[in-house]
């Protein structure tokens, strides 16, 4: 910009000193109208990306397979009914070996399902929370794939925390079953698996606690 | 002596900077974004731990609202040579008896979500008026008539054919019923999809060795 001004002295001469212009531009509009797109730009562009909670279900049978089966001590069954009300009992519920287990009923509070999974699962819970704080404090340094393996080798060899059966009737709102399942990761439960309510259970969901 | 009168000046900001600091700003948010597509319904997420993003392209996603309707969305995957939208909806169209000029197949393309039987289709593609579309979203029907496969099997079904690669994600309200939910994973799990990303807002939860019952 300098430039162009000398060149016009150069040009004139001495004979008639032109009126100095202020080089300067009025910016002021150009400053309202970036503001206006930043603002519009700012409100339309969609930020945070959605976030998404992965599951995996087992294959459907085509044949009839004979049932896995798992240790009664170790399961828990977690029955859903919707109203964030959440029952639970230990063990198989078998009309032929009577009495059948009683429902205790909890919810999705801290202290409230958290805190039976948690006791149940405070092995394997206490081993990775372990693992991931030296992580974090820097005692341990390996990359994020090998820490991921590492926590599923635990979860793997894991042979005393709980076997969760989550299980939710018609009353049950999707919310109940994407917390439940959020609590099975926030627990660091190893086993856990999302299978259809049976008639006896929904016959004690009838007579349990409200 | 005559007095020297100062020149009156009205007083100038170099505002210079700001527009450099505007610039850039502006620039930054031009090349990030990503428009918000226009959705069909208005979904809760319910809330998660999980951080793991949901992919951007070669996704198939199906939404179930509050009232248990059922919507449907693709997109038209990574590589832009292939039309995958066109493609289901043209299988769609000789499923159902239902003939869609280019034009129609060339504005379905670019459109977002959608949840109508395929007898609606047509008008829907061809209404201009939002107030109609919008009415007829009704969902896309999930019972199956005369011993064949419902609707959305089929858009499930050819999506498969159309893009393998598509992941499925589960955008549900916090409020349906999980009902229709394990309704719609049966029917996922018919066309041997057993893997599904359940679609929810970060909710960071913190359970430390304290927390843990003596």
């Amino acid at each position: 910009m300098s430039e162009i001004i000398e060149q016009e002295k150069g040009k004139k001469g001495g004979k008639r000193r032109p009126k100095k212009q202020s080089t300067r531009i009025d910016m002021t509009p150009m400053v309202d109208l970036m503001c206006l797109l930043i603002t519009f730009f700012m409100l339309t562009t969609a930020f945070s990306k959605p976030k998404v909670m992965v599951i995996t279900m087992p294959e459907k049978k085509t044949e009839k397979e004979p049932e896995v089966k798992i240790a009664a001590w170790r399961t828990l069954n977690i029955l859903l009914t919707g109203d964030d009300i959440v029952y639970y009992y230990a063990g198989e519920a078998n009309p032929r070996k009577p009495p059948l287990p009683a429902l205790i009923k909890s919810d999705f509070s801290k202290d409230g399902i958290r805190k039976v999974l948690l006791e149940k699962n405070k092995d394997l819970f206490r081993q990775i929370t372990e693992y991931r704080d030296k992580r974090v404090s820097g005692k341990l340094l390996v990359a994020d794939t090998t820490a991921e393996s590492a926590i599923k080798k635990m979860k793997k060899e894991d042979m005393k925390g709980p076997i969760v059966l989550i299980k939710a009737d018609d009353k049950a709102k999707y919310k109940d079953v994407v917390n439940i399942i959020d609590e099975m990761a926030i627990c660091n439960i190893a086993s856990y698996a999302v299978v259809d309510i049976n008639t006896v259970e929904l016959g004690m969901l009838k007579t349990a606690p409200k | 002596m005559p007095k020297i009168k100062a020149p009156v000046r009205t007083p100038h900001i170099d505002m210079t900077p700001m527009v450099d600091l505007f610039s850039v700003l502006l620039i930054f948010l031009l090349l990030t974004a990503s428009f918000r597509p226009s959705e069909a319904t208005v979904i809760a997420s319910p809330n998660s731990v999980s951080e793991k993003q949901a992919p951007d392209k070669d996704i198939m996603t199906i939404i179930i609202n509050k009232d248990g309707k059922i919507f449907f969305n693709i997109d038209n995957g990574k590589d832009s040579a292939k039309h995958t939208r066109v493609d289901v909806l043209t299988q769609m169209g000789k499923q159902y008896n239902v003939t869609f000029t280019p034009k129609q197949l060339n504005v379905f393309a670019h459109l977002a979500s959608f949840g109508m039987p395929m007898v609606d289709f047509k008008k829907w593609l061809t209404t201009t008026d939002s107030k109609e579309k919008e009415k007829l979203q009704t969902g896309i029907p999930t019972d199956s008539v005369d011993n064949q496969p419902s609707q959305l099997f089929f858009w499930v079904r050819f999506s498969r054919l159309a893009n393998p690669n598509a992941e499925v994600a589960i955008k549900g309200d916090g409020e349906a019923n999980y009902k229709k939910v394990k309704l719609v994973m049966n029917l996922l799990q018919d066309n041997k999809v057993n893997k599904f990303n359940l679609v929810t807002n970060l909710e960071k939860q913190e359970v430390t060795l304290k927390d843990l019952p003596k």
